[in-house]
């Protein structure tokens, strides 16, 4: 059952430049200016908690992000401000939960990649990896109850994440209900520092779909072109009825797990090899040779204008007040507690 | 007619089912089956496509009522036992219960748990998890006692826009009868004195009501008059029904079946200590479970939970200090 796509990479990268690749690369130069902003930002103290970057990932997130319409439904994880930016969120949303603004959709009550907002259809993410896939194809089962037809989820995780048993029980469970569900993997050899031979046995997770009844698609997640057919093939299909799709990519993240963290674990053999590409390289120097150089170095310009204005004008948003908070945790049982007295 | 407390259940899912499109409800078996202990006998016959079994999959069957609660949906989930939702607490404890304070979109979604006690079932199938539930901020936990609250606790758990966690007794089941649905109903985050007496309080829920009743009929041959106030919700806790029935009786003892490290009964006595001090004219006392797990044979099982005798045994001691 499993669609191996790697020859697209291959074809694709023939073809011109559509404009889904236009949106894949702003949203990936978007990401990786806004990125290298965060990582400054932290460097200088001006972030509380951590900072988690999608370096090196930003093709096949973006390309998530690129593959779905308004009025579906993005649950992204940790590495996925390609994919978010692509779907529509914000830079300055982004800004707002790692510099803690009230204005933003998490009010400061929560920080950094734990944002969402769900009038735009994105999911805010909780830890706990996996735990969004059985979320998401509840709102799926939600809107086929409520005859709302034509949407599309699409989630991400990383190799880690395919060692819960969350993921294991929502991809089953989506599988069952055949849910227009994508599951988007990106392999990028470890799980903070655990190499993918301490994190499962088999040859390749994409093996895995097979044995959830579910289409599987490789795709070389340092390939932006390959991104965008195999995403987009996978977004299709769920579209079309043809249930859950599970997409891995294999690529390496070019940083820390987070910004605390060195990464000097990273096989260096892996780092030199095809899979250890910066996918962010790969499109400026594919599009410099298909003479569009101009054009990328257009978007480059943008984005910095764009981070800088974003980040300028987030700063000057108000903080959280804890004499403004009301500190009630349910919806109906504010009073019942405030009578409680504690 | 007789009305039980399990057909109370089944009657508030069918009245939701009927009175609201958006409810649903969702867990293994709940289908055509009409669940393990036949709480939802029927309904998906005549609710089509809404009464869903789902794989054995907890901790997915509370993620899906997460995200349909979050679309607009109020799943009421029916895990088997109470027990087995040990393996969806993250979705419940970290997801659920976190979703509204975190986005300000409400998760209204109903936890259906048969729990507690019954002759046979043993460390897995007897859990009272209200304890843990109650301790995580964003959750609702309902223990209702009779089958009154049992019907209309329900129809406010669904209504209501937070996730609930509905602990019904699975010892009350069968043998709790009522004649007739109720028309009216208390608010469900309203404790209630169902026994009134001037001696001593016994604060307690669920089926360790029924416990309560028996002792103070017990005690009342020694001239003793017991007041007994069911919690009806542990979380939000009705302090100040506590603390004025405290007022009246100056005594107080607090019952659980649950296990006795910290829970409901932990919490009650904490705050009649810290907040009605002054109305004691003895320490404050409380009884649970034996901190061991639910044992299986009827011998050990009854000395395991507090009953009538052993919460009699203990009102004493409070009255005679």
């Amino acid at each position: 059952m499993a669609i191996r796509a790697a020859a697209a990479a291959v074809r694709s990268i023939q073809e011109g430049t559509d404009a889904r690749m236009v949106r894949l690369g702003r949203a990936m130069v978007r990401a990786r200016l806004l990125e290298d902003k965060l990582g400054s930002l932290y460097r200088a103290g001006r972030i509380v908690g951590g900072v988690y970057l999608g370096r090196g990932q930003e093709a096949l997130s973006g390309a998530g992000g690129v593959a779905l319409r308004k009025g579906d439904i993005f649950a992204p994880l940790i590495r996925d401000m390609a994919g978010r930016l692509a779907f529509g969120e914000p830079m300055e949303d982004a800004l707002r939960a790692y510099l803690g603004s009230r204005l933003g959709p998490m009010k400061g009550r929560d920080g950094n990649i734990h944002r969402g907002d769900l009038s735009r259809g994105i999911l805010p993410m909780i830890s706990h990896l996996g735990a969004m896939v059985s979320t998401l194809a509840g709102v799926l089962m939600a809107k086929r109850m409520k005859g709302e037809k034509g949407k599309v989820g699409l989630t991400c995780a990383g190799d880690g994440a395919t060692s819960t048993g969350s993921f294991h029980e929502g991809l089953n469970l989506a599988a069952v209900e055949r849910l227009p569900l994508v599951v988007v993997v990106a392999d990028n050899g470890y799980a903070y520092s655990t190499p993918n031979e301490r994190q499962f046995a088999c040859a390749d997770l994409v093996d895995r779909a097979r044995g959830y009844g579910v289409q599987g698609h490789s795709v070389d997640g340092t390939d932006p072109w390959a991104c965008v057919e195999v995403l987009q093939g996978a977004v299709d299909r769920a579209r079309g009825g043809e249930g859950p799709q599970l997409v891995v990519g294999k690529l390496l993240r070019l940083c820390g797990h987070g910004e605390h963290d060195d990464g000097l674990y990273v096989d260096s053999k892996i780092q030199r090899s095809e899979r250890g590409r910066d996918c962010v390289q790969v499109m400026e120097s594919e599009m410099k040779k298909r003479g569009s150089g101009k054009e990328w170095e257009s978007w480059r310009a943008e984005a910095q204008a764009e981070v800088e204005a974003a980040v300028i004008k987030v700063s000057a948003e108000p903080v959280p007040d804890p004499f403004e908070e009301d500190w009630s945790a349910t919806k109906s049982g504010s009073e019942a507690e405030e009578s409680g007295s504690s | 007619m007789s009305v039980t407390y399990l057909d109370a259940i089944r009657s508030a899912q069918e009245k939701a089912l009927a009175s609201d499109p958006t409810v649903f409800i969702y867990g293994q078996d709940v289908g055509k089956f009409g669940g393990a202990f036949k709480a939802t006998k029927n309904l998906a016959q005549r609710f089509p496509g809404r009464v869903i079994d789902s794989p054995i999959s907890e901790d997915a069957m509370v993620g899906m009522a997460v995200g349909a609660a979050m679309e607009g949906m109020r799943p009421i989930v029916e895990m088997q036992f109470a027990d087995f939702s040990t393996v969806g607490l993250n979705q419940m404890l970290n997801h659920a219960a976190t979703t509204y304070w975190r986005t300000g979109r409400p998760c209204p979604m109903v936890l259906r748990l048969p729990s507690g006690g019954t002759p046979g079932s043993g460390p897995f199938h007897s859990q009272s998890m209200e304890a843990i539930y109650s301790h995580y901020p964003g959750i609702v936990v309902m223990t209702p006692a009779t089958v009154e609250d049992a019907y209309t606790m329900l129809l406010e758990a669904v209504e209501m826009p937070d996730p609930v966690v509905f602990c019904e007794h699975k010892l009350l089941y069968y043998h709790l009868k009522s004649d007739h649905l109720p028309t009216s109903a208390v608010p469900a985050f309203r404790a209630q004195v169902v026994r009134a007496g001037r001696d001593v309080t016994c604060v307690t829920y669920s089926a360790m009501v029924h416990e309560a009743v028996a002792a103070a009929k017990e005690l009342v041959e020694e001239g003793y008059e017991v007041e007994v106030v069911d919690l009806r919700t542990v979380k939000p806790l009705d302090t100040d029904t506590i603390l004025a029935s405290v007022a009246r009786t100056g005594r107080l003892l607090a019952v659980g079946e649950s296990w006795p490290w910290g829970g409901a009964s932990a919490e009650v006595v904490a705050r009649v200590a810290s907040e009605g001090f002054e109305l004691l004219d003895a320490p404050p006392k409380r009884l649970n479970a034996k901190d061991t797990p639910i044992p299986y044979h009827p011998n050990l099982w009854a000395a395991h939970r507090p009953t009538a005798v052993r919460i009699a045994a203990a009102l004493r001691e409070v009255l005679r200090y």
